[in-house]
């Protein structure tokens, strides 16, 4: 039985449709990634599953419980992790710690040995008041939180915005130990970097999901090649290319521009520029997924 | 009862640490107090007032000399015409002025009987019926003192005018009414208030994904407000008692029976407008415009509730401070035990159930 089952959900604020018949199911011990931009639908998603919000349609179980008719249950073995930092600034380390374990019936003690590896990172400044604390540090705080009462699923939405990359990188790497302590993560991130190391991601925009699969199987599902090109005016070789109706897309990608071309064989590049294949990364895939929604197309 | 426990412990927490919010929850009644309290008890003192003295007769004389001598009066001059006294009032020279006719000194020798006129700007009605009736007492100690032994007691009848406000009322007393006021700012007000900053930080978010009931986190937070509410009565009342003189006549338990009734019905209010609103600004808002000012206005803390018109005296009906302040009154300044005031303690707490069962029907469990 998977961890989370999201089934058909839709969820609509007033005017603007948050949430569009979403399904899919996160696995047992599964990283599972929500990539999106802002305004995708991501919160909106975590606030149903921790049974914050009611969805307009559809149904979803966490652990098998319904969000809607089982919530009390469900809000006993989750673990949420808001976007927003969301303690008490004008608590200490220690105090909020304290706290939220009371909250969840248990001590800092009985599962110490679960927040561990995070908590001695943070243990230096136990006694400094949460607001004094770095973004990275908060972050890490917030996820001892989150875990203080060994929850089965954790929902973390958008852990690592705002944090540098350092601590993004430990973050996920916390977040591999904590799969082996079999906790299932959802995990919600605008960085498409990340989405490399969950296990399953699906991408998200609009309240819409435009894929689900493996990083691996979304890359090696992308469908043409796609030339990194860089020359001595990037901005000015974007708008010649962009104008070629050859060209099929043009976008930046760091120092280079990624193209893909409508037909290979005829096309060449100007003389100056440095071109070379490349694989295609995950943000490719959303680009080019964005790009081909069957509703663009009828526009 | 642990979990209760550390619940309300990180709620002292919070408002340790806001040192600021805390020292201006403890000294601001006393500062309240202390500043209603001289504003009217130092103006008795050292007042300016004038003779016209067509007698120039020795009682007269001595009678001047016993009002200028008390602590309360000071003589700054003497007239001979209603027109100069009236002057002297319109610049604020005088606040009373004392006309003793001429045949003052005859009619006490001769009939045992003297008139003599008092006249106080009332323009600030309390003012002027205390300074009256100071220097009536002083007029009454006079009339014992002078008159010969064992003879029937000189009768000096003495005609009170008030200037500018005749019907002025007694002074109000402002204790009752600042103890309503202070507990129904720091009940409604900062209990609403900390409870929407848990929205607005977003920590209720996390609070409500776990075990805890929503009504837990909020009874927690009304029980550091309950305290410190009751440490302010407790300052109220020993400042009104050992600073101010004010005489407290009824049954002290009584009194903080009643006070904390009233903070009950106020907390359940502040519950109720934390239900409804998101944002600390509009909590404030609510619990500053729609409560306070129809407390300070319409709850007989100022004015008086019988002047109002009828539809004013309806929405004071409405009000808790209303019923707090006349129980209170009545049993802090008449001395009235419980039967006077059942009624007012019952409408409390009714208001408190009531207000306690809708917030927490409209208590959201989720966002």
């Amino acid at each position: 039985m998977p961890s989370v089952t999201i089934n058909n959900i839709s969820k609509a604020y007033s005017s603007i449709r948050a949430l569009d018949h979403i399904s899919f199911d996160v696995g047992k011990r599964e990283i599972f990634g929500l990539i999106g931009p802002d305004g995708a639908g991501k919160t909106t998603l975590f606030r149903i599953l921790t049974t914050l919000l009611l969805p307009d349609d559809g149904t979803a179980s966490v652990e098998g419980l319904d969000t809607v008719k089982q919530y009390r249950e469900i809000r006993n073995i989750v673990g949420y992790m808001p976007g927003r930092f969301s303690l008490y600034q004008d608590l200490t380390v220690e105090e909020n710690l304290n706290f939220f374990a009371n909250v969840f019936n248990t001590s800092m003690q009985e599962n110490y040995d679960l927040i561990k590896d995070i908590y001695i990172q943070i243990e230096p400044f136990k006694k400094r008041k949460t607001g004094r604390l770095s973004g990275g540090m908060k972050q890490k705080l917030a996820l001892c939180c989150a875990l203080i009462h060994k929850p089965s699923v954790l929902f973390l939405d958008e852990p690592t915005t705002g944090v540098d990359p350092v601590s993004r990188k430990e973050f996920w790497e916390m977040l591999k130990r904590l799969k082996q302590q079999n906790i299932s993560i959802l995990v919600s991130t605008p960085y498409m970097d990340e989405a490399m190391l969950c296990d399953k991601i699906a991408l998200i925009q609009s309240g819409k999901i435009l894929s689900i699969d493996t990083p691996e199987n979304i890359i090696a599902g992308y469908p043409q090649k796609i030339y990194a090109v860089k020359g001595e005016n990037n901005y000015r070789l974007l708008e010649y290319l962009r104008k070629n109706p050859d060209v099929q897309s043009c976008y930046i990608f760091g120092e280079y521009l990624h193209v893909t071309l409508n037909n290979e064989f005829d096309f060449r590049f100007p003389d100056k520029v440095e071109v070379n294949p490349t694989k295609a990364s995950i943000e490719d895939c959303f680009i080019r997924l964005m790009d081909h929604r069957p509703e663009r197309v009828s526009d | 009862m642990v979990r209760f426990s550390i619940f309300v412990k990180k709620e002292f927490l919070h408002i340790f640490r806001d040192v600021r919010t805390m020292l201006l929850l403890l000294a601001m009644p006393m500062i309240q107090l202390i500043i209603f309290g001289y504003a009217i008890t130092n103006e008795i003192k050292n007042t300016p007032f004038a003779v016209w003295n067509e007698s120039n007769c020795n009682p007269a004389t001595q009678l001047i000399q016993k009002i200028n001598g008390s602590q309360y009066f000071d003589l700054t001059g003497y007239y001979t015409s209603v027109g100069e006294i009236n002057k002297a009032f319109q610049q604020g020279k005088i606040k009373m002025a004392v006309i003793i006719p001429n045949q003052f000194g005859n009619d006490l020798f001769h009939t045992g009987k003297a008139d003599l006129q008092i006249i106080a700007d009332a323009s600030d009605p309390n003012e002027a019926s205390a300074v009256t009736s100071y220097v009536q007492q002083i007029i009454m100690q006079f009339q014992q003192e002078s008159s010969p032994e064992k003879t029937i007691p000189y009768a000096i009848r003495q005609e009170v005018k008030m200037l500018y406000n005749p019907q002025s009322e007694s002074a109000y007393n402002f204790v009752p009414g600042i103890m309503g006021l202070v507990l129904m700012l720091i009940c409604s007000m900062m209990t609403s208030i900390s409870i929407v900053r848990e929205k607005e930080q977003g920590t209720m978010e996390i609070l409500l994904v776990s075990p805890v009931k929503p009504i837990f986190i909020v009874l927690s937070k009304a029980v550091p407000y309950f305290l410190i509410a009751m440490i302010d009565v407790i300052s109220i009342l020993l400042l009104s008692r050992f600073l101010l003189h004010v005489p407290i006549e009824g049954n002290i338990f009584l009194i903080l029976l009643l006070c904390m009734t009233f903070t009950l019905s106020a907390l359940s209010l502040g519950l109720l407008i934390s239900s409804i609103t998101k944002t600390q600004q509009a909590a404030m808002l609510i619990s500053g415009i729609g409560l306070m000012l129809p407390t300070i206005l319409l709850s007989g803390l100022i004015f008086q509730i019988e002047n109002m018109p009828l539809i004013l005296r309806l929405v004071s009906d409405i009000l808790p401070a209303k019923w707090f302040i006349t129980a209170i009154k009545d049993v802090m300044i008449k001395g009235l035990g419980f039967t006077a005031i059942w009624q007012e303690c019952a409408i409390l707490t009714g208001m408190t159930v009531f207000l306690l069962f809708v917030s927490i029907k409209r208590f959201k469990n989720r966002l």
